[in-house]
């Protein structure tokens, strides 16, 4: 479905990542797993069309990503949760899942609106609330709603744990296994590798830039390599 | 809905500006008609609706479209010259003052929204800081133009000329636009009426825009550009339309500016002009439209209020800026103004809908 081959992407003088290649295919859950400065948020804003890659290239179904911008990419059915939830402060809950609908029309994002309500109550709940006031738990299933408005058929979620408690963690994580159930395929970059190798069918280790391990999930969280670098022993 | 209806929900609205903006309208007309306006301030009308326009265009792209532009007098002064050169062409086809005073306006809007497009495109590649002083060197760019251009008419028609007038080699034809000495010869078509047109339209226009798709997608990439493109925002087109229409409304408002003297000179339309267009705009409230309108109308009356005190009415003007900037974070000030809405009920900043945010001064 997604293939990146031999990407290479600078800032400035800075090479951030040094020939990442991996695939993803359909109905998939892939994980990014690596320490921070790896290239795991670059790897998805690039794919995302926010960053450019000097070269290397990105297919989708078949299509080239490589120079569509940022703004067309959401056309393809790919959605991208940026890193650090990026909400809409200002704007109530409901404006805020209305702009992850810009792109679709009005009966479209009014039929997106009814299933990300289903999905998450808390946030019909809140739905006039403004954004900035809603709990980090909270953010994160708005971000993700806004994302699942343009119902994506590959959703990327850049660290969708940060900055939560741990049961808030295991929700956005069983959330995360529905939508995989339903059918969404899902990249999925996190520092949390315990919990992205539990949910995720294969994994890519990234290194400073480099794609270093990758296989099944289960095989790598087995890893002696990985299990110390990333699981804690 | 007749059940919902409430005036302080409308009162919050757009509805509530234009009512403000008429009722004001009435007011200064009833006023200058009874003879209780010094002349000085009859004079001046037309001029403060020109930068009540130019105040509130410039928030849409301070405020609403969140860039720090700081060469906004600019497009006034290219809607000023092409209104004045479409002013004498028209003329010299109708009689009819208003509507040559409209097609006017509409051409100035025209060539500044061109002016705003042409400027726009690169500028809006930057952000920040770099965006302001861009802008600030874009606008001293046009006003250098503008104190070279030399615009003519005659029989055989319009002449151009960036060196001089008799390089415009014109057979016994007005003069238009001579120079440093600017449009000379104007024909004094505004009338407070107008203005007070162009201030609705302005807003018409404004506050359609804020509340429409498009205004929403302007907000969401002020807010959050990253955000906004990865919900499909083209992040260039929504801030650049802002921008375009600001300039479209400041050429406006340039054309009434000139139409209300005898001639206008370039440099009135120098970074000093951008500079107190912007004050207009910071005084009243980035992003408020009613404050715009409000600290527009004030801060170009009270330079002429002050007059009688000569050499120092600009120094009472800057301490006029200084403590409306400083004293609403006095604590005593402060007190009083939270004070304040608990007695009138129609200040209170927010209906009190359940689960809303009430915003303070914190």
């Amino acid at each position: 479905m997604l293939s990146v081959q031999d990407l290479n992407v600078y800032y400035g003088s800075i090479h951030a990542l040094k020939g990442v290649s991996f695939d993803v295919d359909e109905g998939e859950i892939v994980t990014l797993i690596g320490a921070n400065g790896a290239g795991k948020s670059t790897t998805l804003n690039t794919i995302a069309g926010l960053l450019r890659p000097r070269t290397g290239s990105i297919t989708y179904e078949g299509e080239s990503l490589t120079n569509v911008p940022a703004h067309k990419i959401v056309n393809r059915s790919i959605a991208l949760c940026p890193e650090g939830r990026r909400i809409f402060l200002n704007m109530t809950v409901r404006e805020n899942l209305e702009m992850g609908g810009f792109t679709r029309d009005d009966a479209e994002a009014s039929e997106s609106m009814e299933r990300v309500f289903k999905r998450f109550p808390r946030l019909r709940e809140r739905e006039s609330q403004s954004g900035g006031t809603l709990s980090g738990g909270e953010q994160q299933m708005l971000a993700m709603g806004r994302a699942l408005m343009s119902n994506p058929k590959l959703l990327m979620l850049d660290e969708p744990s940060m900055g939560l408690a741990p049961i808030l963690v295991e929700e956005i994580f069983d959330i995360i296994k529905s939508l995989h159930e339903q059918g969404t395929t899902i990249l999925l970059v996190e520092q949390n590798a315990q919990m992205a190798l539990s949910v995720a069918d294969r994994a890519y280790v990234l290194e400073t830039g480099n794609v270093t391990m990758s296989g099944k999930a289960s095989d790598l969280a087995n890893d002696d390599r990985v299990r110390k670098a990333y699981l804690g022993g | 809905m007749a059940k919902n209806f409430s005036f302080s929900k409308l009162w919050k609205g757009p509805f509530g500006t234009y009512l403000i903006v008429i009722v004001a309208y009435v007011i200064f007309q009833v006023l200058a008609s009874t003879g209780n306006l010094p002349s000085v301030i009859i004079g001046l009308l037309p001029t403060i609706c020109a930068y009540i326009a130019a105040a509130v265009s410039l928030n849409l792209v301070v405020g609403i479209s969140g860039e720090l532009s700081l060469g906004h007098a600019a497009f006034m002064s290219v809607g000023c010259y092409t209104g004045v050169v479409a002013a004498t062409c028209y003329s010299a086809m109708f009689d009819i003052p208003w509507l040559v005073f409209f097609l006017s306006m509409f051409t100035g809007a025209a060539f500044a929204a061109l002016a705003g497009f042409v400027v726009g495109v690169p500028v809006l590649r930057l952000s920040g800081d770099y965006l302001a002083i861009v802008t600030l060197a874009f606008g001293e760019i046009i006003k250098n133009i503008m104190n070279n251009l030399y615009v003519g008419l005659d029989a055989s028609g319009l002449h151009f000329s960036l060196t001089s007038t008799t390089d415009l080699h014109m057979t016994n034809g007005k003069i238009i636009i001579n120079g440093p000495q600017g449009a000379v010869g104007i024909e004094q078509l505004s009338t407070f009426f107008f203005g007070f047109i162009l201030v609705m339209l302005t807003l018409a226009v404004v506050l359609n825009l804020v509340r429409s798709r498009s205004g929403r997608a302007i907000m969401a990439v002020r807010d959050n550009s990253i955000a906004a493109e990865s919900v499909g925002i083209n992040t260039m087109k929504y801030r650049l339309m802002a921008f375009v229409v600001a300039a479209a409304l400041a050429g406006m408002a340039g054309v009434l500016y000139a139409m209300n003297y005898n001639a206008v000179v370039p440099v009135r339309f120098d970074y000093n002009a951008s500079i107190l267009i912007l004050v207009y705009v910071v005084l009243g409230g980035i992003g408020n439209i009613r404050g715009s309108i409000i600290s527009a109308t004030v801060l170009v009356v009270l330079p002429e209020v002050l007059r009688f005190m000569s050499e120092y009415r600009m120094l009472i003007y800057a301490i006029v800026l200084i403590a409306v900037m400083v004293l609403p974070n006095v604590p005593a000030v402060k007190r009083f103004l939270d004070y304040l809405p608990t007695k009138l009920p129609f200040l209170r900043k927010r209906s009190e809908v359940p689960g809303d945010v009430v915003g303070g001064a914190e």
